[in-house]
């Protein structure tokens, strides 16, 4: 048995060590991806039995009014959620000195992203609350007529992105920063030699230096955004009449809702979503499978 | 360095600097300023409707022990803790094993297995929702601390893996090849000579994953319900039901539930950005 393990180690270890993070990982991961392709072949109520129904869930999806509605927010949501990579190279770039206490400061605008979305939310609300919130006080003072942002349909779910982009400006804001700390000075002072200043130096010198990062931001902002759920929960629960909804909120709202648990239409929301982020996610394994090659 | 450091600039360029860095900090935390304020605020004043000016008197020992007392939010951030340390210690005991095979071993499928765990890292949530609700309930751990931690555990070994991998990866192989050679076996190895270099992706991906579950939501709504188990997050959703516009108290809520991700960034900052950045830079 000894003799065994020492002359098979290298090739048993391996197994070993993966063993329990990877069994976790299939059990809890993996196979409920594929379950939930099945569910969505099914009618279910979440206890009684499954009744097979076919493609019936995707019919009914093509139909639901609500699911375009929660598509098309989740398409604002991630048109404008990008905004988030050039407002965090902003403020990166007004951060990136070396005055005194700066690095307090670089803290301090990070804060929002180390708060919990509820929190966020909550504040949001709040912020927005039509008789006493401080945006109805600014546009009072413009002598605008107060608007309730979060009970008015067309202006919802643009109120919910800007609750969305202060902590993901913030996120994408620390990954410039981290770029910035780490592009090479001696090209910038050989470009500005050439007499390159301001935009043209940042545009041909500096943002390919920062390439890293703006992938980064891009892929975290893109998940960020279709993955958007506590704060359309928090802040509308949906509403007003399902105008804030997105597909991870209608997903959870059909499972679970009030109206009866509806498991399998859920699942083939959820399914719909999934396809969209397969995209993001096959093109961001590409990049990385060729990075390992390059090695 | 770019932009042009602001000590090379013209006097008046930097004196505009210096007065507009904190003036920008101001309005970008004008928000969670206001929830400070107003979690000071008397009862009065919220009647009032004073909520943007300085509060007229301020209450903290009475708001803070209001929600202690007249609330389950004890409960709740008992909860949290009970649910977000062992994720932290499953996540990252798991990931550093799963992350030490992926980076030293050559073996068939190491790289698919290693995407697989990137992709699952990605995946949306909704996607796995009704399948682990009904595991959970099957296993009888719905509405337990340990049901959601579990999940937790499972979902972050994802991202944890991919963290720890690149991180091992990038240490000197030399190391391993040379204890090799002493006939030092593999899992000494991992324990005597790897791990003890592991320590500062340790220390980040702790953070990291301590203020990820701290501020999970989603989970905590599917997989618990009532005060005995929900964690702060969900918490302060019901409670914020029940506080209809008692704005000072929903406020002292917040600062409550947002404490401590807060003081673990700030203890443990470096770590911190070092385990969000990861990959930022070449």
């Amino acid at each position: 048995m000894r003799d065994f393990w020492r002359t098979n180690q290298q090739r048993l270890a391996p197994v070993l060590f993966l063993l329990p993070g990877l069994l976790m990982f299939i059990v809890y991961v993996i196979v409920p991806i594929f379950q939930s392709v099945e569910i969505s072949f099914y009618e279910w109520d979440g206890l009684g039995e499954k009744e097979y129904v076919g493609i019936g869930n995707y019919v009914e999806l093509m139909d639901d009014e609500a699911f375009y509605t929660s598509l098309k927010n989740n398409v604002i949501w991630l048109v404008l959620y990008m905004l988030a990579i050039p407002a965090g190279l902003f403020v990166a770039l007004f951060l990136n000195q070396n005055v005194r206490g700066i690095r307090i400061y670089k803290s301090l605008f990070f804060f929002p992203f180390v708060i919990s979305q509820v929190v966020v939310g909550l504040v949001f609300s709040w912020f927005y609350d039509p008789s006493y919130g401080l945006f109805n006080k600014v546009l009072g003072f413009f002598g605008a007529e107060p608007m309730a942002i979060l009970a008015d349909e067309d202006w919802v779910t643009y109120g919910i992105i800007i609750a969305g982009l202060w902590p993901q400006t913030a996120y994408c804001m620390i990954l410039y920063l981290t770029g910035l700390n780490a592009v090479d000075s001696e090209q910038i002072e050989a470009a500005r030699l050439d007499n390159a200043k301001g935009l043209k130096l940042l545009w041909y010198i500096i943002l390919p230096q920062l390439r890293p990062a703006t992938f980064i931001a891009m892929v975290v902002t893109i998940i960020g955004a279709l993955r958007s759920f506590d704060l359309v929960s928090i802040m509308t629960n949906g509403g007003p009449w399902g105008s804030s909804r997105v597909l991870a909120f209608y997903m959870y709202e059909q499972a679970f809702s009030e109206y009866g648990f509806r498991m399998g239409y859920g699942a083939a929301i959820a399914v719909v979503l999934f396809a969209i982020m397969m995209i993001y996610i096959a093109s961001f394994l590409y990049k990385m499978y060729r990075d390992e090659r390059g090695h | 360095m770019f932009p042009r450091p602001i000590e090379k600039a013209s006097p008046p360029a930097k004196a505009l600097y210096k007065i507009a860095l904190p003036v920008a900090l101001i309005i970008w935390l004008l928000p969670l300023l206001a929830v400070a304020l107003t979690s000071l605020r008397s009862q009065a004043d919220i009647l009032n409707g004073n909520y943007w000016g300085w509060p007229t008197s301020f209450n903290m020992l009475e708001n803070y022990t209001a929600i202690f007392e007249n609330t389950p939010i004890g409960q709740y951030i008992l909860n949290s803790f009970r649910v977000t340390i062992p994720t932290v210690i499953g996540a990252v005991g798991l990931s550093c094993m799963t992350g030490f095979a992926l980076a030293v071993y050559k073996f068939k499928g190491n790289l698919i297995l290693f995407f697989l765990f990137v992709a699952g890292n990605f995946v949306p949530f909704q996607i796995l929702m009704v399948p682990v609700r009904d595991f959970t309930v099957s296993l009888g751990i719905y509405n337990t601390i340990s049901g959601l931690a579990l999940f937790h555990i499972a979902f972050q070994t994802g991202f944890c893996t991919l963290f720890m991998r690149n991180f091992i990866k990038a240490l000197p192989f030399e190391l391993v090849e040379a204890a090799r050679v002493e006939g030092v076996s593999e899992i000494r190895i991992f324990w005597y000579v790897v791990l003890p270099l592991m320590k500062p992706a340790i220390a980040a991906l702790s953070v990291l994953i301590f203020t990820f579950i701290w501020n999970d939501y989603f989970w905590a709504m599917v997989l618990t319900q009532g005060a005995d188990t929900q964690p702060i997050t969900a918490g302060l959703n019901s409670l914020n039901g029940q506080w209809v516009s008692s704005w000072h108290l929903v406020s002292a809520g917040s600062i409550v539930a947002a404490m401590p991700p807060v003081i673990m960034f700030f203890l443990m900052q470096r770590h911190f950005i070092a385990g969000l950045t990861l990959g930022a830079v070449k």
